[in-house]
């Protein structure tokens, strides 16, 4: 904090504040917003790191190579990268003002979203059909907790944009609700890095093995 | 002289919302090669097309590391200059952080595991 001396016509000293100018309201949200997806990737690196360590503790159950899909995993993967694209859509048709249009991007990218969680709930469930349950094995705790926790935050992620796109029905393209789509938009292309984690670390690399 | 300052300020607002937007192109840019840098890992996995598994575990991880790359440009508008260097510093910050537990995790839990010995040779197990 600095303190400025500006001579007035009388003479006298004059004080003031010279630092802390006016912001317009939610100005540092995109860099608070990003410091906590920073936050978040550290919770990814532990899991994955967990996964790293356990991966290949079979305890003589099923191995990855039993389990995998991989053209299930490469649907899937497709799912989540056509929904960063549609958001993208979504992103510009927000920023020429097109309410409309934006809302049919995010709905879009919803039901791409949905699709997702949809085929990795069904590969989970056939997995525990086959005795493959967390319990089974150090791999198989490993895999659900980083798998599941990155299929939690898809879902959180679904909540999160209807609840945005109800928001954007009532009240329009304002200022804060742009700020919303612009970190709901950070938060969803934040979760496809971490899916090109998972299909590489785990599925791909978890096959080969 | 102060005066100025503040005008100047007032003048480009836009310091806090200094995130980069993207374009049509960028964002098709970064979809196709998206595309292709999934596409090409899966390729390798499922057709065993090197000859080598490590190979293609290597190859893999470099296509994985690209694509993160790719997706922090053209998704999510990446640059130095964007909240004046400060998300990039939070980035760099946590790419140590990340390296540091995973290669760290790794490697001890490796050793360890190598250099423990077998429960069948351990006194009293049996």
């Amino acid at each position: 904090m600095t303190v400025a001396v500006n001579p007035s016509q009388t003479g006298e000293p004059v004080f003031y504040l010279a630092d802390e100018h006016p912001h317009p309201e939610g100005w540092s949200t995109p860099l608070g917003f990003w410091i906590y997806l920073m936050s978040d990737c550290l919770i990814f690196a532990i899991l994955f790191a967990t996964y790293g360590v356990l991966g290949g503790n079979y305890a003589a159950g099923p191995a990855p190579k039993d389990l995998f899909d991989l053209n299930l995993v490469a649907v899937n993967t497709s799912m989540l990268l056509l929904s960063s694209i549609t958001y993208g859509f979504a992103m510009l048709t927000m920023q020429q003002n097109k309410v409309a249009q934006t809302q049919m991007w995010l709905a879009i990218t919803g039901l791409f979203g949905a699709a997702f969680i949809g085929i990795e709930l069904t590969e989970f469930a056939h997995m525990i059909h086959e005795g493959a349950t967390p319990q089974r094995s150090a791999f198989l705790s490993a895999f659900f907790t980083l798998v599941g926790t990155h299929g939690l935050h898809v879902s959180c992620g679904l909540i999160w944009l209807v609840t945005l796109m109800v928001q954007v029905q009532k009240f329009g393209l304002i200022e804060a609700n742009r700020r919303r789509l612009m970190c709901l938009s950070m938060f969803w292309h934040f979760l496809d890095v971490v899916w090109i984690g998972v299909f590489t670390f785990v599925y791909l690399l978890g096959v080969l093995r | 002289m102060n005066t100025d300052t503040h005008a100047a300020h007032a003048d480009h607002h836009h310091h806090g919302d200094g995130h980069a937007h993207g374009t049509f192109s960028t964002y098709l840019l970064g979809f196709v090669l998206s595309v292709v840098l999934t596409a090409i890992p899966f390729w390798l996995v499922m057709s065993g097309a090197l000859p080598s598994k490590q190979i293609t575990a290597l190859v893999i991880m470099a296509f994985a590391v690209v694509q993160i790359v790719v997706h922090m440009i053209y998704f999510l508008h990446m640059n130095t200059s964007s909240e004046n260097g400060w998300s990039m510093m939070a980035l760099i910050f946590t790419i140590v952080m990340v390296v540091i537990a995973l290669s760290g995790s790794l490697w001890v839990m490796s050793h360890l595991n190598s250099n423990m010995m077998p429960v069948h040779q351990m006194p009293g197990m049996n």
